[in-house]
This record gives C-alpha cells, structure tokens and sequence, in this order.
C-alpha cells in the first residue's frame, strides 16, 4: 500500500526542467486550483473547526448543541485525565521507531547493494504484505502471538517466557504490531537514499584502509541520513495516533491516545476528544520541528 | 575451509538478516492464507483446526460481509478518479509552471501525510458536525475523506514520474511540428502514464483499506474494514481470510504483471 509513503524518491530528478524552464501564466494556477481547494476545504478547515470544537462548553451534547464558550479547560481537564495514555503512545511509536529502523536498516542496504538482480523483486516484497488489509494482518500477528502458537512456545522452551507467560495480549504484543505495521514507511525511505550512494565510495573507503565497519560508519550512515529522518518520521507520526494495535494485540492497560480519542467521541464528548486531537497534533509538530532542526535536513519533501 | 566460510557469511550475512525481516513481513500473510482454508470447530477459534474448501465456495455466508466489501470497491473506485485526476493537476503544476506560493503548495501536499490518522478523521468530523451534516454522515462524507488523503500520495507519485522526465523529448516533438497538444498527448502523457497508474493503484488500496478516518466519518454505512473490526469483537469468520487472501494475490499478479510487461517493453526499444 505505500509504494509512494518515498517522498524522499528522486523527486528532482537531473532531467528536471530548470525552474527559469517552468512555464509562467495562468495555466498553473489553474491546474491546482482543484487540489488546493479540496485540501483548503477538507483538510485546513476542518483542523479550525478541530481547533474550535475543542474549546466549547463540554456540558453541551450532539442534541442539544454545543456553546462557544473558549472553554480552554477541556485542555488542562483531558490532558490531567489521560497523561498516561499520552505518554504511553510516544513511547511505544518511539520503541517501535527504534526497531523499524534497526529491522529496516539492513534490509534496505541488501536491497540498495546486495541484492543484484533480486533487487526488483525483493522490493515487491517489501510492499506485497501491504496489499492485504491492514486489519487482517493485525489479526493475524493475534494467532502468531497466541498461547498455543509455536513463537510462545519456542520462548517458553529456551527460557526467555515463563510457563505462565503470555505473549497476547501486552506491550510487547502492541510494540511488535506496530512495528511489524509500519515498517515499508521504514524501508522504502531508507532504500531511496542508501541506493543513491555510488558503490564506488565504499571500494574508495577500502582502499584508504578503513575497515568495513569504519566505512559503513563514516560513509553510509552520514549519507543515507535523509532516509533515516524521513523514514523516521513516516513511522512516528502514524505510529503515535494508531488504535488499532493497542485494541487488537493489547490490553486495557495498553490503551494509547488514539483509543482515548476515539471512544471520547464514540460517546458524544466531542469537545474533549476535539482537545486530546489538537494537544496531539501539536506536539507532532513540535518533536518533529526540533527532530529536523537537530538532524539538520531539510530534503522531506 | 573455516576462513572461506566465514567469508562467506561475512559477504552475505546483510543479505541473510534482510531476508529474515522479509520473512518476519512476510508470516502473517501466511496465516491470513491459511486461515482462508480452516474449518474452524467454534466460532471463536484462534487455531487451525482442519482443511476445508467451503470458506473459498462460499465467499459471501458471513452476514454482510460482501456489501461491505462492494462498498469498499465502490469507495475505492470513486476516490482513486478524483484523487487521481486532481493530483495529476497539481502534480503538472508543480513541475512544469511558474507560480507564485510555490512553497505553500509543497506544505499543503506535505501536510495531510504528516497528520495522525487520528487527527485527520476528527477533525473532518468536527466540520462535518459543525456545518449541521452530523445527521448525514455516510457514503458521501467517506468519500471526501479518502479523496483528501490519497490526493498527497498522487501528487508525490507523479511528482516522481514527471521530474525524471527528459523535457528534450518534448523539445524534439515541437521541433518536429507537434503542436502542444500534440505534444503533450503522444509523448508527455504516455511517458508519465505508468507514474499515474502508480498512483491510481495506491490510492485504490489506501482507500480499500482505511479504517481510523472512515469509522469516523462513516456514519451508518459498513466498509469493508469496520467489517473486520466488528468481526474481531463477536469472532472472526474464516471468509474474511478469504477476502484477505484476494486482495493479496490480485495485487501481486498485478505488480509482477506491469513489471514483466516494462521489461519486455524495454526490450522491444533497446
């Protein structure tokens, strides 16, 4: 499903006209006009209104109707209620980050350099998972995790999981959906950049006597860094607002802030769950400003 | 002997690790396969518990399944026309012509793809709620939705196709007396065309698939993934797996077909 989650692809590629090349008037405008206003009524708007809804009168109800009263306490109130879960939800999409990238990293170098003519193929199979639901794939990792499925047993056998243990049904449960979930966010990023790196610096690395390990150290890892920040972000951010492993492989005590959201306005108490989904977005941006000022890229896009 | 083996190991054990989180990418569509066959003995089983053609004859026993699926495809279908045309516009736009807000248009693609699930469905149900269409939610609601999403993921898939163009094919087509429509409709279009069917594919399965922002636009209607969610609390159907393996399969020969098909095409033109 996310053949395109690249954006960091060869987006301006050489052959790319110049922009003095670009053709100026009206046409332009005209051809994003569509675009633009469908993201302008549909995406902007609507996180006013999100912004908006979060600071009526909480006693109001879908019936009755909510007054605007600037009710700035839904923030302080949810944010109180439900800290743990928030901090819960960065921790996991940040453990599930970490391991996308120490699972992702050495496949998308076997692709990028090892893979000769499997190349193609091995990058239809990092996407040929995607082509099957979401949902049933995460349901799937249910039986694969399950008490009586072999990996428990396994663990139980070589000591790493007590007789009692259970594998369903806890973090860990929870992290591997994730990770497991948005891992080609992961990978095709990381690929695009590792496969620009011209092999030909690796042989130079050898040849000014820098053992394998110190040229992968100093020459791989500082260029493929695009890849790494971007591949990052794409599994973050949606990783921090899923529900959907929490509720499948996890248990109440694993609940993250996307299931608080989304219960809150499954129970009509839209003006908090309207709070919650601002507070999260806001401090999406915020780690994601300071991550890239830090990493020090600015190729996303 | 030892020394060649280790070598060996050495040389290739990135490709060993790479293919073992292939693999772990790779188990749960195995499952979901399996699955597809089980005869399972209650309705709540979680284990294979005998082999049975009936779930792959019988497609449609669950209850409402099919609609849901029919639902998803129609869904799917619309979305990936209008996020595909408007995308491809926008795409065209920021290549090829000079406009001012450049940058602002490179934030409006940006920012949909950087936005929790979440947080997009809530806040189009906010809209929604406060333009007086709470009571209305359902095919249409959806529809704008996946539309809004996919749109990014078109643009950037284009965007890709478009920028690797060589503009002297074009220069070559005008300097050969096409006019710019000509131009445009033998040499641009098709040059771009696999870049468009890309996107047309992706968005197709991000529509297909979506659950968090449709379960909160979606009022009364059933896709096919709130299905699976309410399957998953009352106990799943094996058809379901059936339904999984589908998609999984139609994909695939999908992707290697238009692979092959390029291949053969390359060799035709070397």
């Amino acid at each position: 499903m996310s053949t395109a989650a690249a954006p960091v692809g060869p987006a301006e590629a050489v052959a790319a006209p110049a922009p003095e090349e670009r053709k100026r008037g009206w046409t332009g405008y005209l051809l994003l006009a569509p675009a633009m206003l469908w993201l302008l009524v549909f995406f902007i708007i609507p996180m006013v209104s999100l912004v908006s809804t979060s600071l009526y009168d909480p006693s109001g109800s879908l019936e009755t109707g909510y007054s605007m009263t600037g009710h700035i306490a839904n923030y302080v109130d949810t944010l109180s209620e439900y800290s743990k879960q928030f901090i819960r939800s960065i921790i996991y999409a940040g453990i599930a980050t970490l391991a996308c990238l120490l699972l992702g990293y050495p496949l998308a170098y076997a692709i990028a350099f090892k893979a000769g003519r499997w190349k193609n193929l091995m990058l239809v199979a990092v996407i040929a998972p995607f082509f099957t639901s979401f949902l049933i794939r995460t349901l799937s990792w249910q039986l694969i995790l399950g008490d009586q499925a072999w990996v428990a047993d396994i663990l139980r056998g070589i000591g790493l999981l007590g007789e009692e243990g259970h594998l369903m049904a806890t973090p860990l449960a929870v992290v591997t959906g994730i990770t497991y979930n948005f891992l080609p966010f992961m990978v095709l990023p990381l690929y695009a950049s590792l496969e620009k790196i011209d092999p030909r610096l690796h042989e130079a690395g050898a040849d000014l006597y820098a053992s394998p390990f110190t040229t992968f150290r100093k020459v791989t890892v500082p260029l493929s860094m695009p890849g790494v920040v971007a591949g990052t972000l794409l599994t973050f951010i949606p990783a921090a607002g899923d529900y959907i492993n929490a509720q499948l492989l996890g248990n109440p005590q694993t609940t993250m802030i996307g299931n608080v959201i989304q219960n809150l306005f499954d129970g009509g108490s839209y003006p908090e769950a309207a709070a919650l989904s601002v507070t999260l977005m806001a401090a999406i941006v915020v780690m994601v400003l300071v991550y890239i000022n830090r990493a020090g890229t600015e190729e996303l896009v | 002997m030892n020394g060649r083996l280790g070598k060996w190991v050495g040389d290739h054990i990135v490709l060993l690790v790479g293919l073992l989180v292939l693999l772990y990418m790779f188990m749960p569509i195995f499952i979901v396969v399996l699955m597809s066959f089980n005869d399972p003995a209650s309705k709540n089983s979680y284990s294979f518990d005998g082999f049975t053609w009936h779930n792959w004859l019988n497609p449609c026993e669950p209850i409402g399944m099919c609609d849901a699926v029919t639902l998803s495809i129609r869904i799917g279908f619309l979305a990936t026309i209008g996020a595909t045309a408007l995308g491809t516009l926008m795409a065209f736009a920021l290549v090829r012509h000079r406009f001012k807000g450049r940058s602002v248009a490179n934030i409006f693609t940006f920012l949909p793809m950087a936005s929790p699930e979440i947080v997009m469905g809530s806040s189009l149900l906010a809209l929604f709620v406060s333009a007086g269409f709470a009571g209305t939610l359902g095919f249409w609601t959806i529809l704008i939705a996946h539309i809004m999403f996919c749109l990014s993921f078109v643009v950037v898939t284009v965007k890709a196709r478009l920028a690797g163009l060589d503009p002297r094919l074009e220069q070559a087509a005008m300097d050969l007396y096409a006019n710019e429509w000509q131009t445009f409709w033998r040499v641009t279009f098709p040059l771009v065309f696999p870049g468009i069917l890309a996107a047309a594919l992706l968005s197709f399965s991000l529509s297909f698939d979506d659950f968090i922002i449709t379960n909160l636009n979606s009022g009364q209607e059933v896709t096919f993934p709130m299905y699976v969610w309410g399957a998953a609390q009352r106990g799943i159907p094996p058809q379901i797996n059936v339904i999984g393996s589908v998609m999984f399969f139609l994909a695939l020969f999908l992707v290697i077909s238009s692979e092959v098909f390029q291949r053969r095409r390359a060799r035709v033109t070397a």
